[in-house]
């Protein structure tokens, strides 16, 4: 059954769902409850599921993400929210020293299935610490997983895969498409929420993105198409792990690659693939792999954060120094 | 009248055993000790020289460079066993890493303890075989996993009514030091575990020093008076004697299962030594403090009750000593005999699911150091 949802409504509907299924999940988080979260996310749970399952928590990160590692522990699945990608840091602790190296310390004997839902990203006119882009400091740690859907289909879906895996999740949520409305097949089996998603086909050159980039990747594409220049376009779907063989599949074809993210270029994951594009298809490379990112900078005031961002002209530039080399 | 809070608190020292030797009544706890016999005080002794003779044989691990660290808990005995002794097998038990003597009460083989510290393992036993977590090495880290593990207790004995909770409720025991007591962790647990009233004892051991730090240093106050702004029952318990640790704990634990919340327990303790193997208190404390507190010393005062009322003869020390030697002894051999895990190993344990960079990676690593196998047989050409 298909419906027509925003990507925030599908988060919704996959999190009822993953209540529905599974008596071991519980959500918590601040201002969850009553409320619905500042995004409305968890909007309608508590009277579904009740104040137990839908746990309005002390104002906390650290102790919010210290107590679903306990719940955890004790055989529970939490689905924790962050309220903003800024304020994830307190909690940066226990994702890291604690939740990653659980599995691992105990020598494999341990599980624990915690989600930590972050809204990220900017473009929405807002304050500081709320336009945050920190999914490299997650990466970068060993024993989480971190996905992030661009649209309302993989939102219903990829949370309820977060839920139901063994390790730790950070589920990223692009705050600024929560508005976006897509179609969402209920029934549909899902794709493998750790694979990479052609989102459009194209033969001479590679986008890959993610989260809110991916409609801006696809619009630029759009654009090249009038310029003649077929361009096809990943939605990485999944951070960690990266689904390198549908990026060297795409780039074997096109010979060309530029990676777009908000999140700053230096450290980041464009470097990171391509890194791995230039050891694995370096002969097949047109062109160095290049990279749309963000600055080295901490995160603009939002009265010029449209300078800051990648948007269409940026994805345009870069296709047209990777056509021109 | 009291003329300030610390002194109110130092009259409220909860105390059964006297440094002297001498046993007290308390309106209170006494209630808490009626089953203890002589054979249970006898065994507590056991339990204390045993830990401490585990101790100093680990430390010696150490010095011989079998041990990339070692923790010593000398002065400490009291706390751990007298708190250990008070959990029920379904309790579920958070150390820090310096919980020697809380893992004997929970069967955990010392051994087993020496795989961390060897560097054999990241953790070293399996938590859920007695309920007894792995040592967490970050300050207070443990703290919320135990508020979290509680509030989840509390969703599972939802509806219980008293007797139910009385007989079968799970409780959760956190245990941490005047240190850690000051981490942002800290708070935010007690805060969490109030607010959800999870059944939590936290357990804290003031041993007087962060490191090198003094206890004045982390706090104005005595610890145990942080408890009331949380909104739990606190209680400061003489950590050097074995049965008011005891009767407060289990006091605590009580509490705790009945729903009523959690409880919070100042240990005052003293560690008689260093805080690790790599560490120097001659750098920043006077031996005649030391001195202060070594007529204090947990064993001496239950030695001296058990002398004094001929609960114990010369021959029930010489073989425990005998006994603790040959413990020593074998904890010795298991520990040089542990096999050291290939690293390949590590790589199965990042992740509870397939991760196709791991995999990657450790065909990586494997074929490379296989490489060195080629190398090696073609030398012997």
């Amino acid at each position: 059954m298909t419906t027509t949802m925003t990507l925030a409504k599908a988060i919704t509907s996959g999190l009822d769902a993953v209540l529905e299924n599974n008596d071991r999940a519980l959500l918590m988080g601040e201002d969850i409850g009553r409320l619905g979260g500042v995004y409305r996310i968890t909007d309608g749970l508590i009277d579904k599921y009740g104040s137990h399952r839908v746990i309005d928590s002390p104002l906390g990160e650290a102790g919010i993400v210290g107590t679903a590692v306990g719940m955890a522990l004790r055989g529970h699945s939490p689905l924790v929210e962050i309220q903003f990608d800024g304020f994830v840091f307190p909690a940066f602790n226990q994702i890291t020293t604690q939740l990653a190296k659980m599995h691992a310390r105990s020598e494999g004997r341990l599980n624990v299935p915690v989600v930590i839902r972050i809204p990220y990203g900017g473009g929405i006119g807002s304050i500081e610490h709320h336009s945050e882009s920190p999914e490299a400091l997650f990466v970068h740690t060993a024993g989480l997983r971190v996905i992030t859907p661009s649209n309302a289909h993989d939102a219903y879906w990829m949370i309820q895969q977060a839920a139901e895996c063994k390790d730790p999740v950070i589920y990223l949520e692009p705050k600024r498409r929560y508005w976006l409305k897509g179609e969402v097949d209920t029934e549909a089996p899902a794709l493998d929420a750790f694979k990479a998603q052609v989102v459009r086909p194209g033969e001479d050159a590679t986008i890959v993105a993610y989260g809110p980039l991916v409609p801006v990747a696809l619009a630029a594409a759009e654009a090249a198409r009038e310029d003649g220049r077929s361009v096809e376009v990943i939605d990485l779907r999944s951070l960690s792990p990266i689904d390198f063989d549908t990026i060297l599949e795409s780039v074997q074809k096109t010979g060309r690659l530029i990676v777009a993210h908000e999140a700053p270029t230096f450290g980041g994951l464009g470097g990171e693939i391509a890194a791995r594009v230039s050891e694995r298809a370096f002969l097949s490379l047109e062109a160095p792999v290049l990279r749309v990112g963000g600055f080295h900078m901490p995160y603009p005031i939002s009265k010029v954060e449209s300078q800051y961002l990648p948007d269409i002209d940026k994805l345009l530039e870069a296709l047209d120094r990777s056509f021109a080399y | 009248m009291p003329r300030s809070a610390a002194e109110a608190l130092e009259q409220d020292l909860i105390q059964i055993l006297t440094p002297e030797g001498k046993r007290q009544s308390h309106s209170l706890y006494d209630a808490y000790l009626e089953d203890v016999d002589d054979d249970m005080l006898r065994d507590f002794y056991r339990d204390m020289a045993m830990t401490r003779r585990f101790d100093q044989e680990a430390t010696a691990l150490q010095r011989q460079g079998q041990l990339c660290l070692w923790v010593p808990l000398r002065g400490q005995e009291a706390a751990q066993i007298g708190s250990g002794r008070a959990t029920r097998d379904g309790d579920y038990i958070f150390p820090t890493y310096r919980e020697h003597g809380v893992a004997l009460t929970r069967n955990v083989p010392f051994s087993e303890m020496l795989r961390l510290f060897r560097g054999i393992s990241g953790g070293g036993w399996d938590p859920r075989e007695n309920n007894f977590h792995m040592y967490t090495m970050v300050l207070a880290a443990q703290l919320p996993h135990a508020a979290g593990y509680a509030m989840a207790v509390n969703l599972e004995q939802h509806g219980w009514d008293e007797a139910k909770r009385a007989a079968e409720g799970e409780a959760v025991v956190a245990y941490f030091g005047d240190g850690s007591s000051t981490e942002g962790e800290a708070h935010e647990s007690m805060v969490f575990a109030n607010s959800f009233n999870a059944p939590v004892v936290y357990f804290c051991q003031n041993n007087q020093y962060a490191i090198s730090v003094p206890f004045e240093v982390q706090s104005k106050v005595p610890l145990v008076s942080r408890a009331a702004g949380y909104g739990m029952p606190g209680i400061r318990v003489d950590g050097n004697d074995v049965l008011a640790v005891l009767a407060v704990t289990r006091w605590a634990l009580e509490h705790a299962r009945s729903g009523k919340g959690p409880v919070f327990i100042e240990a005052v303790t003293y560690r008689l030594g260093a805080h690790t193997t790599a560490d120097d208190p001659t750098k920043y404390r006077m031996s005649e403090e030391e001195k202060l507190w070594a007529p204090k010393d947990p064993l001496v005062r239950l030695e001296t009750y058990l002398r004094e009322n001929d609960l114990v003869d010369d021959a029930f020390f010489e073989q425990l000593a005998q006994d603790a030697d040959e413990m020593a002894a074998t904890v010795r051999r298991d520990a040089m005999a542990f096999p050291v895990p290939p690293l390949a190993k590590s790589f199965e344990q990042v992740y509870a699911e397939a991760h196709p960079l791991v995999q990657e990676e450790l065909a990586w690593h494997l074929e490379y150091e296989a490489g060195f196998a080629d190398q090696a047989a073609d030398g012997e050409k």
